[in-house]
């Protein structure tokens, strides 16, 4: 039995300051098999792969691969070794080729020593054929949709033709065909007898193409399953370590005066579009990709200029031309990629919550900080963030964490209309049911809310309207009660709903 | 993708739009237009421009900076910076002459010392690698950042090239050594000869080794680089011992060129040479980018500048206020480019 498994990792501790981020873990992996690895963001298990993968050396413990003992300290003993990967963060080389970042590391090379630029595009052009990705081999990176990066990097950890490859969040940016592509390559794989260690937290996918699940909560290893023994509610269960019986916490409430009044607007990526959100209400805004959602609110809110049109609040026009007026005019705006316009990462949490906020807090011309600790506390107990102390750089808090304390920040400015742009991205099931929860809170007070999100499910759960929008154009607006996926599906694709 | 089972809707995104063919060229080649759109205006202005000896000028005078940008150039890529080499300039420059003065000079630097040529060649080069490597050092491994570190060596270097010669000039340099300088072989001057040909050996290695592509994965995103199996910090040091490497050289020309190994050679020409650097398009605010071309270009910008300027009896003053704007113009160019991008 022991010496089918390829990988036996065992007893894994590791310790960062003031975090205990994997306590005495193991991890078993087969040959030719897919191995998922479960648990919440914090729960350790990107801390392991990159354990694994040489990124960090574990305290303690071992790794035991293709029956040797391996002491990994760095990237390139594991990748000799034979171990791969694609990671969480997409980390592309961006004024590179695909070809250049595929091969980084290990160029042909000419006779007289030279790279071997002809050659490595020749492979590159082989190995994307081979694995069925529409991606030129000598487009820069920084020219590539987020969703061909995430198929190059997948090419990339293909391309070491490793024994065992680790695949953290492999999907989370591309599309629903190209997962389909993604799991006949995972097929041929398997039938090489490659291993495959599978992290994701779309559930559908590790129901489709795992053999074995195993997982982690809070740093320490639960349980290792066959797949075909779980279902849906059990997988997580074990990893929450409680029964989430209401993911959504959905409550009707009642819905007040209007808040929001958009009218005919215009601007870069939309079209002409009219909507309108009342206190109380929660307002879900579905799309495609590049359907101009994200270019509305940021338009709305004013961080992009916008033509035509008026805006209402309280049925009074307002003129809003940079994000200070909406945030004077009450609105807050969660942006979508919390590191790239959200997060100061190397600030603590507690300059993080209060940035946005920090004129409510002055006596004369002094930061109250006393005022600010007392809030940030109530904000970290309410939220359930997990930190060690509102000091803690956020850098090291997990996603889920950090996306928690950039939704506190908006609450301390107490808006009327808190404005989320996917604001479950990356998240595990524990935190999301949290932050639906604090959503339901929310409105509940009288307060409004504008979902953006490409989830449906999350979409029909939590909105009690629905607008869909286009490539810019607003296509249609559904109740919660007549909304299904398919209607929501065709309004997005921009086909006529008596089709 | 009407399939019902779809849980997340489909995340589609168009590539690139292509429109922007005339942006994308700008944006590409754009200091190249800049710089023969300046060198028409400069012919039009001065009937003298264009005339060889000129010329020849104009590329002598820039060839020091040159060389020195070549360097820091590749620092920049990969993520870094040198303030040290204006420094190392004076340095090696010394070290350079005071092992080729003139056998029959009264007072040498070291009495009855005669050493071949190639030895004041080797030592010039050597001591600016060393400083490079004690740059390269103090960034890879103890992680001061480069701006710290090489403002540490940029003051500590220049005490050390005036206490090497207690202050004063090294002078009758061997004719030899002075021919590195001030020679021409087919009518084209020496420090020019050296400046085309370590352009192309820098090209080469900064596009077509290993070495060169790494320099520019650590500086686009070291921790990709470092997850692609590079070692990263040693290649974090070996750019900054090439650039050391062709300030020290840079050095070596300098004296010869004024037949003098003086403390105080090079003052500012870190500057000059990031100067260069940035107006040829190598970013400071995003690593990995730049190139060999773009940086001697920036280089013959500046001194064309200089040149047209001095034709028409411009200022000296003025000549400073007109490089700065160039310089934030250059900038403001790269980041309109990188928004561009985004």
């Amino acid at each position: 039995m022991e010496d089918e498994h390829i990988l036996s990792m065992e007893s894994i501790s590791k310790q960062f300051p003031g975090v205990r981020a994997l306590s005495d873990v193991e991890l078993r992996a087969r040959k030719g098999t897919v191995h998922a690895l479960m648990g919440e963001n914090g729960a350790g298990k990107s801390t392991l792969m990159k354990c694994l993968i040489g990124i960090y050396t574990p305290d303690s413990g071992t790794i035991t691969f293709k029956g040797e003992r391996l002491n990994i300290t760095n990237t390139h003993y594991a990748l000799s070794k034979g171990i791969s990967m694609i990671h969480q963060e997409l980390s592309p080389i961006p004024q590179m080729t695909v070809a250049e970042n595929i091969y980084l590391g290990r160029e042909p090379m000419t006779w007289y020593g030279l790279v071997d630029m002809r050659k490595m595009n020749r492979m590159a052009t082989e190995l994307l054929e081979r694995l069925q990705i529409k991606i030129k081999p000598t487009a820069k990176m920084c020219d590539l949709s987020i969703a061909n990066v995430q198929l190059a990097e997948i090419a990339k950890a293909v391309s070491y033709n490793s024994d065992l490859i680790i695949m953290d969040e492999p999907t989370s940016a591309i599309t629903e065909a190209e997962v389909e592509g993604l799991f006949n390559i995972i097929r041929s794989l398997k039938a090489q007898g490659v291993a495959i260690i599978y992290i994701s937290h779309k559930m559908d996918e590790i129901f489709k193409i795992t053999d074995e699940v195993t997982v982690f909560r809070d740093g320490r290893y639960i349980s290792t399953d066959a797949t075909a023994n779980l279902t849906d509610g059990k997988l997580i269960e074990k990893m929450v370590g409680r029964t989430l019986t209401d993911m959504f916490h959905k409550e009707t409430t009642d819905m007040g005066s209007v808040f929001l009044d958009v009218q005919n607007l215009s601007g870069k990526g939309f079209r002409n579009v009219s909507f309108q959100v009342k206190r109380g209400e929660i307002l879900g805004v579905a799309g495609l990709m590049g359907a101009g959602r994200t270019e509305l609110m940021e338009g709305v809110f004013g961080v992009t200029r916008t033509h035509g049109g008026s805006i209402k609040i309280n049925g009074k026009e307002v003129s809003i031309k940079q994000p200070a007026d909406a945030i004077r005019n009450g609105m807050a705006l969660l942006t979508e990629d919390r590191k790239l316009t959200g997060l100061y990462l190397n600030a603590s949490v507690r300059e993080n919550m209060f940035i946005a906020n920090i004129n409510r807090y002055m006596l004369g011309p002094f930061v109250n900080f006393g005022r600010i600790l007392k809030d940030c506390e109530k904000m970290r107990g309410l939220m359930r963030i997990k930190t060690p102390s509102l000091m803690e750089i956020i850098r090291n808090l997990s996603g889920g964490n950090q996306q928690k304390v950039l939704i506190a920040r908006w609450l301390l400015t107490e808006p009327d209309l808190l404005i989320l742009d996917e604001p479950t991205r990356g998240i595990d099931v524990g935190a999301k049911s949290e932050i639906y929860r604090l959503m339901t809170e929310f409105v509940r007070s009288g307060k409004a809310i504008i979902m953006i999100s490409s989830e449906l499910p999350e979409v029909l759960g939590m909105s009690d309207r629905i607008m869909v929008m286009h490539t810019g154009d607003k296509t249609g607006e559904l109740s919660r009660a007549e909304a299904t996926q398919e209607k929501i599906l065709q309004m997005a694709t921009g086909m006529s709903l008596a089709a | 993708m009407a399939n019902p089972a779809v849980t997340t809707v489909n995340k589609v995104r168009s590539e690139q739009p292509g429109g922007h063919m005339l942006a994308s060229i700008f944006s590409k080649y754009g200091i190249f237009l800049i710089f023969a759109v300046m060198v028409v205006a400069a012919s039009l202005l001065s009937a003298a421009f264009l005339s060889t000896t000129n010329l020849i000028n104009v590329v002598r005078q820039m060839s020091v900076v040159g060389l020195i940008a070549l360097g820091v150039t590749g620092v920049i890529v990969s993520g870094g910076i040198d303030l040290s080499s204006g420094s190392v300039v004076g340095l090696t420059a010394v070290v350079a002459a005071s092992l080729a003065q003139d056998p029959d000079y009264a007072t040498p630097f070291y009495p009855g010392v005669h050493v071949p040529l190639i030895v004041a060649v080797l030592a010039a080069c050597a001591v600016g690698a060393l400083v490079g490597l004690i740059n390269g050092s103090l960034v890879a491994k103890t992680r001061i950042p480069p701006f710290i570190a090489t403002l540490g060596t940029f003051t500590a270097i220049r005490g050390l090239a005036l206490l090497y010669t207690g202050g004063r000039p090294i002078s009758d340099l061997t004719d030899a050594y002075n021919f590195i300088g001030q020679g021409d072989v087919l009518g084209i001057p020496v420090p020019i000869i050296i400046l085309v040909i370590m352009a192309v050996v820098t090209h080469i290695l900064y596009a077509h080794t290993k070495f060169g592509k790494y320099i520019y994965a650590i500086g686009g995103n070291e921790q990709a680089a470092r997850v692609s199996g590079i070692d990263a910090s040693r290649f974090k040091m070996l750019i900054y011992v090439y650039a050391g490497f062709l300030a020290g050289l840079a050095g070596l020309v300098v004296s010869s060129r004024i037949g003098s190994g003086q403390p105080g050679l090079g003052v500012g020409y870190e500057l000059d040479a990031i100067a260069a650097a940035v107006i040829g398009g190598t970013s400071l605010s995003a690593g990995g980018i730049g190139t060999v071309a773009g940086t001697i270009v920036g280089a013959l910008i500046i001194g064309v500048l200089n040149n047209i300027l001095d034709l028409t009896n411009v200022s000296a003053y003025w000549q400073q206020i007109i490089k700065g704007c160039i310089i934030v113009g250059a900038v403001i160019l790269d980041q309109l480019k990188q928004r561009g991008r985004r």
